[in-house]
Order: structure tokens, then sequence, then C-alpha cells
């Protein structure tokens, strides 16, 4: 195999909003518009070196169901370079990533631009299935006979229409419920919970305020008023901890630990990085943050196992890159639920899961909270669901830069039960 | 020889004719190619095996006009035959048994729309960059191929007299609207679709239906009507002309004369007055410019400049939000600095606003306009500063300032970066003394508002390198402008040559003159604007600026100088002319000019003389002999480089008198004797500062012109 080194050179995102905010009136491609000019305007890269693009997302609107063309070249990325847009749940960036690693490893390209994009307020909402059938046969009636026998042959409930679900298909459950059923099984109470989802709005106050936010951001100002949009917008350093106690259960009310404080929030916003390999880099005189050393995926039962995909992957990506969870200086855990987290960081410390599950001796290892996630996360910077894994990347890069350290960790899980896990280097001349 | 211009193809029975001039870019109609077009009309009309024919450019533009070196003659009568045999061609193409289809994509003007009119039927691609355009006019001419004859009768009355007195671009969608085209097609389809449309006018013609208004039908066709609409013509035409450009009047002549008396009455009228305007001063002066324009379409320098990708622009005020405004959708990201974040949100509200009157008339998609605004970003700070190749600051006038802000985005930038300066009349040289690579600096002197002005003035320094200009260059032409490169001077050299004739306004206020009626005397004379105007629009405090400077300084050495202090008094009182609705003008609350009327006020700061009646001609040499004078100045200091130059950047940057083709024109057009005489009259009357500088009057001892090649 080719031993190209791949470095990453710099992220951009946009700021993150709550859904149903500033950025309702945006189309998603528009969200990775920015995000890409932004990282262009940034790195200075001059867009005819751009080999491909690549972009995640989730929810796909059918007008640009490859989001990822109508981002580059509206962000001016020539024609010439080509585009694909990847779905894989709350890990689609990461597969952008990572695909784009694959494509420069085997010499398909030099210059990638790979992230994400989710507009959640740009949602396609549909007719039923039977008002659909009854749409797609009307296009075959012809005279007034047939317009009239279309019209009679609807129903009140045609119209109703049918809200996207963000519910597991296989099992029918929403996330939400999956890991409330997890934090039950790995003994995650609510306090827990709430401390975590508290620190990381604490972190991501501090970050945003110190300006570490700001610099892997974009300023985002829409038409027609062109107020600037500058920073997140769900991040809440001033919420009191006890006021979280207070909050009902969102997802099981009777024994359900989950609130709306402790889970992520529905989010819009983009983000993209810049990969390529070393050689490029040098070439184009770019100096790059860090170093791609190794990726995995992993995939588990859906039906108890829905999130715990970063125990599995992290296990899996340290094997493959010979470390220890031990020698990573950053770690950048994508924080679906605080409960995910939790569960996830307990079966990482417990020798029984490495056991029965993991294939190890003994645990992997007990994981430095003080190492992590200290910019914040999901829980409080938001979660649009394609670009969450490019805002991970850039924010771990970053890390290494400001606080030091040689290895940093990125982890994520992922709806249909995927993980996902990468380690990087702090990119040594 | 026929086959260097047009080649044939056969095809179901119609014959496509290719232009395609060998050895050209563009296809361009000469009179010699009369012939040609003959040999092949006559050829298809005696071929049995065709049926139809159509005209289709083998080229990325239909035609692009007419070869205008090619109008001379040396007297009367000489160019008519010419103008009868181009007649005679197209009377043969319009009454050919055979019918011939024009297919147009890309550009079409002149003869490039007059051809097709004689053509049974018209289709065209709805490409963007077709259009089509009579611009005759705006050389001082008229279209000469029969346009004023075949395009009333085709479109309409008003609709033609439009296209032909204003000579501007009709793009696919409006062609169609009015009919100057009878179909639309995709470019790929033009072929097919010109073959299938020849092909159905072989049986029977084609019958136009346009539904027009009752009142255009009353308008258009009733002789009533019809006289209504001259007169109002003729009224506005005079009223933007003010008598001294010939050719729009002629051309309602002609269309009047086809309409009453009929086309060969028309066809004789075209011949005649084409061959009079052609052979008097001021289109012979507008073509002159036209070339000068044209070759300034190039850079000089093209090989030594640089990439550039990224424009930086310090201050996104009203002169930063212009530069953006004309770079937008050019390729080039913006980076619009400010200290407040309020002024560039204004500034792209004023973008957007300017991106989506392109929308409306449909020469912009709404996707493309919000890329082109997505390409700036605004920002209070210096991030990512290292990725602009030239700024522009466009920050307070002040010299300590500007320096300030070079030394500070020193720390930002890359190393080579450009930096331009936009001053009107602070030292280049001096704003970069202490640049860390003084090559790099330049002045762009950028006239307001910058999207409407036509002229960019370069300013270099003898430490300015040749790729900062080409680059620079560059930038000059993607947005538009028309460029000249002069040297670092007070006031360079369009305020240089302004500043006295602004200065003589003034001092005529001072003798008791009338504000309203200098500025109506001097746009009789032929400035767009008069001084007044001039000085409202540009701004009191700009101008209060330039009139106390480095400039102001140099004039005042001069012997017999005598400088109004009155500009300067009104700034102080705080006029700053229209801006904010206080200047030599009355304006409305909404800041419209009130017609006719004058800030009385104003008269107090010029001393508040009696009123005194003045001779208008001694009004117009006054001011206009001292810029005169003053170019030839500049040129014999090196100020400007080339009188080409010094033409340029007087008729584009402040206006003067674009029919006598610039200051240096001017002068070879009335001799420079003649104004070296009309200087000595005046200093004898009013003082030294007339007195005519050195190389003028050398010019005036040896009869030289300034142009030595007969123009």
């Amino acid at each position: 195999m080719n031993k190209k080194n791949i470095v990453f050179i710099d992220g951009c995102r946009t700021p993150f909003l709550k859904s149903g905010t500033d950025y309702l009136n945006l189309m998603s491609y528009e969200l990775g518009q920015f995000a890409i000019k932004g990282l262009l305007q940034k790195t200075g890269l001059n867009p005819k070196e751009v080999d491909q693009v690549i972009m995640g997302t989730v929810i796909s609107n059918v007008q640009t169901s490859n989001v990822a063309r109508e981002a580059a070249l509206s962000a001016g990325i020539p024609n010439t370079a080509h585009c694909q847009t990847v779905t894989q749940a709350c890990i689609s960036a990461n597969r952008a990533i990572c695909n784009g690693v694959n494509e420069i490893l085997v010499g398909n390209a030099d210059v990638i631009i790979a992230g994400g994009v989710e507009n959640t307020s740009d949602t396609p909402i549909g007719f039923p299935k039977k008002m659909r059938n009854k749409l797609f046969g009307a296009q075959k009636l012809k005279g007034l006979g047939g317009t009239l026998k279309f019209l009679f042959s609807l129903r009140f409930s045609d119209f109703v229409p049918v809200r996207p679900a963000v519910a597991e298909y296989m099992t029918g459950r929403t996330m939400g419920q999956d890991c409330d059923i997890m934090a039950a099984r790995f003994n995650v109470s609510r306090a827990e919970q709430d401390d975590f989802a508290y620190r990381s709005h604490q972190l991501a106050g501090k970050a945003q305020e110190a300006g570490y936010l700001k610099d892997e951001m974009c300023e985002v100002t829409l038409v027609p008023k062109f107020k600037a949009i500058t920073s997140d917008n769900g991040i809440r350093p001033t919420a009191k901890r006890a006021k979280l106690t207070k909050l009902r259960a969102a997802f099981d009310k009777k024994h359900g630990t989950l609130t709306a404080a402790n889970s992520s929030f529905l989010t819009d916003g983009a983000a993209a990085s810049l990969i390529m390999s070393e050689d490029k880099a040098q070439e184009l005189g770019l100096r790059p943050k860090s170093r791609i050393v190794a990726y995995v995926f992993t995939g588990q039962d859906p039906e108890d196992e829905l999130l715990l995909g970063p125990a599995y992957a992290i296990s899996k990506v340290l094997e493959k890159a010979n470390l220890s969870l031990s020698q990573m200086d950053v770690i950048e855990l994508h924080e679906a639920f605080a409960g995910q987290v939790l569960a996830n960081i307990k079966c990482l410390e417990s020798d029984t899961f490495a056991l029965d599950k993991l294939g190890r001796t003994e645990a992997v290892g007990k994981l430095d909270q003080t190492k992590l996630n200290n910019w914040g996360g999901s829980l409080s910077i938001g979660h649009p669901f394609g670009a969450t894994g490019s805002r991970l990347l850039t924010t771990a890069s970053n890390r290494l830069l400001k606080e030091g350290g040689t290895y940093a960790l990125i982890a994520a899980c992922a709806a249909g039960a995927h993980g996902h896990a990468m380690i990087i280097e702090k990119y040594k001349a | 020889m026929v086959e260097d211009y047009i080649q044939k193809e056969l095809s179901n029975g119609v014959a496509f004719l290719y232009l395609n001039q060998k050895d050209a870019k563009v296809n361009i109609v000469s009179p010699t190619l009369i012939n040609v077009f003959e040999q092949v009309i006559d050829a298809v009309i005696a071929d049995d095996s065709i049926k139809a024919a159509v005209f289709i450019s083998a080229k990325k533009d239909f035609i692009a006009g007419a070869d205008i070196q090619s109008f001379t003659a040396d007297k009367i009568g000489d160019f008519q035959p010419i103008s009868r045999k181009g007649h005679a061609l197209l009377a043969k193409l319009e009454n050919s048994p055979k019918p011939f289809v024009a297919a147009i994509h890309g550009t079409a003007y002149g003869l490039g729309v007059e051809l097709p009119l004689a053509c049974a039927a018209r289709v065209a691609s709805s490409h963007k960059s077709t259009k089509l355009a009579l611009p005759e006019v705006k050389l001082g001419l008229l279209p000469g191929g029969g346009g004023t004859q075949r395009l009333p009768r085709l479109i309409g009355l008003q609709a033609s007299l439009d296209m032909m007195l204003t000579g501007k671009n009709i793009f696919a969608n409006k062609a169609k609207k009015i009919g100057l085209v009878d179909e639309l097609v995709h470019p790929s389809k033009l072929k097919i679709a010109a073959q299938k449309l020849a092909l159905s006018l072989v049986n029977k013609p084609l019958k136009r239906k346009r539904k027009i208004t009752i009142v255009t039908k009353f308008l258009d066709h009733t002789s009533i009507g019809r006289s209504i609409v001259y007169k109002e013509a003729r009224k506005k035409v005079l009223r933007q002309t003010l008598g001294n450009y010939p050719a729009p009047l002629e051309i309602i002549n002609c269309v009047e004369t086809g309409l009453q008396k009929g086309t060969e009455a028309g066809y004789q009228a075209e011949v005649l007055k084409f061959e009079e305007l052609m052979m008097g001063s001021v289109s012979k002066e507008l073509r002159n410019l036209f070339f000068a324009m044209t070759d300034k379409k190039k850079n000089p320098w093209k090989e030594h400049s640089q990439d550039l990708r990224t424009l930086g622009l310090l201050g996104a005020g009203f002169m930063g939000s212009g530069i953006a405004e004309v770079t937008l959708d050019k390729g080039i990201d913006i980076v619009l600095k400010d200290l407040n974040p309020a002024t560039i949100q204004t500034a792209k509200k004023t973008l957007w606003k300017a991106l989506s009157k392109q929308v409306k008339r449909k020469s912009l998609s709404k996707v493309e306009a919000k890329n082109a605004i997505a390409a700036v970003k605004g920002q209070v700070d210096y991030k990512d500063f290292e990725t602009i190749d030239v700024l522009v600051e466009a920050v307070f006038e002040d010299m300590a300032m500007k320096q300030k802000i070079l030394a500070e985005v020193e720390q930002f930038t890359k190393e080579d970066f450009i930096f331009a300066t936009n001053t009107s009349a602070l030292s280049i040289q001096e704003i970069g003394k202490f640049a860390k690579h003084p090559e790099n600096v330049i002045g762009l002197h950028y006239f307001s508002p910058v999207s409407k002005m036509p002229l960019l003035e370069i300013v270099k320094t003898p430490a300015t390198s040749l790729s900062t200009i080409a680059t620079c260059f560059d930038l000059g032409l993607k947005q538009g402008k028309t460029t000249i490169v002069v040297n670092d001077g007070p006031g360079f050299y369009v305020n240089r040559i302004l500043a006295p004739y602004l200065n003589e306004a003034m001092l005529l206020l001072e003798e008791g003159a009338d504000i309203i009626k200098v500025d109506r005397i001097m746009k009789c004379y032929g400035f767009p604007v008069g001084p007044f105007a001039l000085m409202d629009e540009v701004g009191i405090d700009v101008g209060a600026h330039v009139m106390t400077g480095d400039l102001a300084e140099m004039f005042k050495k001069r012997e017999g100088a005598v400088m109004s202090k009155g500009l300067i008094l009104m700034n102080q009182a705080g006029y700053k002319g229209r801006k904010n609705k206080k200047g030599y003008l009355a304006y409305d609350k909404n800041g419209k000019k009130i017609r006719g009327k004058a800030n009385d006020s104003v008269y107090d700061f010029f001393g508040k003389p009696s009123k005194k009646e003045f001779n208008s001609s001694e009004i117009q040499l006054r001011t206009t002999l001292l810029m005169v004078n003053e170019a030839v100045v500049c040129l014999q200091e090196g100020i400007i480089e080339s009188i080409q130059d010094g033409d340029l950047g007087a008729i584009f940057g402040i206006g003067f008198r674009p029919f006598t083709g610039g200051p240096f024109r001017y002068i070879d057009q009335v001799g420079a004797a003649y104004v070296v005489k009309e200087l000595e009259r005046l200093t004898s009357n009013y003082g030294a500062r007339f007195k005519a500088c050195s190389l003028l009057e050398e010019y005036a001892q040896s009869g030289k012109k300034f142009y030595e090649l007969p123009s």
C-alpha cells in the first residue's frame, strides 16, 4: 500500500444555529457554500487546486440531492472538480473525510474538501404514501374528466403532512428512547448526565469567550438584511446547574433520565475540512495542522448497541495505530446525548465489556476527562448531523496546537448502530 | 476571396452561409465585403438545388459591427456610392425570391442587425451573450445600412427610436418581445430552427402578430400620433445634447422622411446624412475616442501581471462599497474590512441592491447574484489578511493615518501584496515612504460614484514595479474601467487639471456670476454637468480637501495665482454638497435637485458680490482654457506619459467636451496658436494665471500638432 501521508490543513464552519432560527429560509447547499467559501478564503487555496468535494448530509432535499455539487459550484470551485454527497447518519462528515483520505491514498486526488451540511429547516415535508400514489397517477390523467376524477378521489387525510421522524427504521424507536435504555443499562444516573451537559455548556462558553470557536468559523450574512451571524446560538454558559435538575424527562416520561438539556438539539450548519497529501501541501506552501494517522468504522447491533459505536471504534483504531488510550492528549467525542458519552466511557473502562465484546483481555483504559471536549461539544455547540464530523477534526487539530500534545482521538456514534474513530497527530514538519 | 469570408454548406435544400472572416477573431463588415455578399446571394438565387438560405456565424459572435476605419471620404459625395451599393445589396436580399433567414448568436451590432433586418425572418439564440444593437449614435453616426427605414417598419416607431437613439443592447428575450427576432432557441438548436424556419418560408411568408396597446397603435400608426412622437423625441434629444451632437436628430429626420415620403426618400436621406455625419468633426472625434478606448482594453504589460484572486478593501463606506460593486461577479473574492459592522452591513445591502437590479434585468440569475454576494466577506479585524493580493484602502484622507494603516496591515498580509491607496490628493510616494516594499505601493484613484464613473486613474511612483502596475491595470479592466496610468504629483492628472477650472468658476462667482447660469453655459459648451453641480456631486468636503493640500500649495506658487477661498469656507460651514443636501444647488427633502434653483446662501462665502452679466463664451474660455493649459503642463512635466491618456482622463474623469476628443485633440482642432492667443488676451484682462505654458507656446510657434498623424 501507498505510504502517502495525509494531512489536514484547516477547517471552517458556519456558526451552528438552533433549527428554525436565522437559517430558516436557507437551502442546505447554501450553508455548504458558506463553509467551503470560508475555507477557501481562510486558507487562501486556489479553487483550481481542488480535485474533489465530498460532503455528508442526512436529510437531503430532492432539489439538491447531490448537495456537495451545488455547494461546491456556488462557492467557486471549478466545475472540473467532481463532487459527491455521502450519508451515514451522524458520522456523515467523518465518512466524507475518510472517503477523501482514500481517494488521495489510491491516487485519485491530491486535494480534497470534505465536510458536511445539514439544514433541518430545509427538511422536505412529504405527503402520505397514499396521496403520493394518487399524485403520481394524476400525471397520466387527461382532460377535464380526469382532473375531476382526481379531485374527487382526494380525502382530507391525504393532506396531513408526514413529519420526518428521527426514529430507527429497524426498531421503530427514536434515538432518545434508545439512549434512555442504554443509560439505564450502564447505570448512568440523571445527575451524571446533567453534570456532563452542564460541563459541555460551561466549556463551550469559555472557548467562545477565548475566541477559539470563532477561529473555526466564517461569518455568515444573509440576503437581504445582511445581519452578521458570528457565533453559535445554542451555547448557554449562564444556565444554572440546579435548573437542569428541574427539567422533565423528554423521551420516557416515567423512568427516563434523558432531558432536553442533556440531549443534543436539532441544529443547522455546515463545516468543511481541507485535506491533501503531504507532498501537495509542501508544493502549495501550506502548513498542515495535523496528520491523519488511522481511522475505522464499525457496525453493531441496532437492537441494543445503537449508540455504543465509539467504544468499539476507539478500541479498534487504537489497535490499528498501535497506540494506547493514555497516549491520546486530546479527545473529541461527539456528544449525541450526555448519557451516550458516559455509557461509552464506562464501556471503555470495563474489563468485562473488553472481554465479552472487544476481544481484549482487559479494558481499553481510563478515559481522562480533563482531555475530553475541552471546547464544548455537540450538547452545547449543536449537532448538524451531516457536519459535526468536520467540526470534530478541526477542533481536535486546533486543540493539539493550543493545548500541546501529540495525538488526538476523535470518535462518534451514529444511527444504524455505526461507530467511527480517528487518530490524528500534530503536524511536525 | 469569397471563402475567406463566407463558407457555404448545403443541407436539405437550405444553404447555410457561414460568416467566418479568416484571420480575424470576430466578423467585421466593411464596404469591401459588399461584393462578397453579392456573389453569395446571387449564387444562392441562381442555384436551383437551393430553396432557402441561412446567414449564421461560425464564430462566437454574429457580426460585431462595421469596420469603422473604412468610414472615410475626402469630399462630399465620395462615400455616397458605397452606401448606395450597400443599400442595393440589402434590397436584393429583401426582394429575393428565395427566403433568407438570419440565425443570430452572440453580438450583432450595426450591420449585424441591419443585414438580418433585410432577411425574411430572424431566429436568435436565447444565450446571454446574444445582444443586438444599433450603436452608431454613440459614434456620432446613424444606422446607414437601411436601419432607419426597416427597423421602424418591423418593431414600430417608438421602439425603433429608442433603440437607435440610445444605441443600447437588446438582449435575446427583449428582442423577441419587441419583435426584432421571430424565434428564440437554445444555441445548440439554432441551426435546426433556422433551417425549419427557412423551409417554411419557401411556401408562405411569415405572419407576424404583435400585441400592441391602443396607445402604441395611436402613436406608431397615425400621423397625429407620429408627429407627437417626433416632437417629443426631438425635445428630449435637444435637452440631452444641447445641440452639440447632430446624429440623434438626423436619425429622427431619416425615420420621419421614410415613414412620410416612402422608403425611397428614406434611403436617400440615410445615404446623404450618413456621409454628412461621417465627415463632421463630432463623429470623427467620437470615433477617435472609441479607438482610444478600444486600445485601453488591452493590458500593455500583460506578461507582468500577477494572479488576483482576493481584493481587500479597507473602509466599507461609499467609496469602498463602490469599488466592491464594480468587482462583484468578476471571479474575485472581496474582503471588506471596516471598523464598524453596521457600515459593512449597509455596504452589503447596497451591493445586493445593485445585484438585484441585474437580476431584474435578467442579466444575472438569482443564484449567480447570491454567489456573487457570498464572495464578499465582511470583517472588522485583520483575520486571514494573508490571502489578500491587492488591498485598496479608502479610509479618511490623512497622510499620517494612511501611513499608519499601511504599517498596520503589513503585519497581517503576505509579503508581496499590493497596497493601493484610493486617495484623491495625497502623495503616493509619501504614503509608501515607510512601506516594506515601496515597489508594491500604488495609487488607484477611482471617481465617485464608482459604479457610474468610467475612469480609473492609476498613479505610480518611481518605485512602483511593472508587475504592480500590470496587476492593477488588469483589475481596472475587469471592473470595466477605462484606465490611464499617470505619475505621482499633486492632484495626479485629473484633479490637477480640474482644480484651476473649478477655481476659475468660483472666481467668477466672486465677480458676480450666477451659479445656475454658469452651470448652464458650461453644459451648453459640452460638459455633462456644470462646475458647481460637479462640486456638489463630488462633495464640497472632498473638493476642499483637494484645494487645501499639496495641489493648492503648488498653484499658489504660480505667477499671478488667485485662489478662491469659497469652497474651504463652505466646508467649514458644514456644506458637503449633495450628500448632505447642502451645496451650491438647492435640493428637496429626498436629495433631488430642484431644477434651476441655486442655494442662494452660498453667495455669502464668495463675498456677496452684486450680480453681473457675463459673456457666455468668456465664461467658457476662462474656465476651459485653464484646464487645457494645465493638461499640457502635465504632459510637459511627465505627469501623463501620453496625449491619449490626457484626453481619456479629461473626458472620462471630468466629462471634458467628449465631441472635441479631449484637450489635446481640441488644441489640434483649433490650433495651439489660437489657444495661446486667447490665453494672452485673458492674461492681459484677468492676470498672469492665464499664462500659456512653454510647451503650448512651442506648439503655437512651430504649428505642430499633438496628434502627428492625420486623424
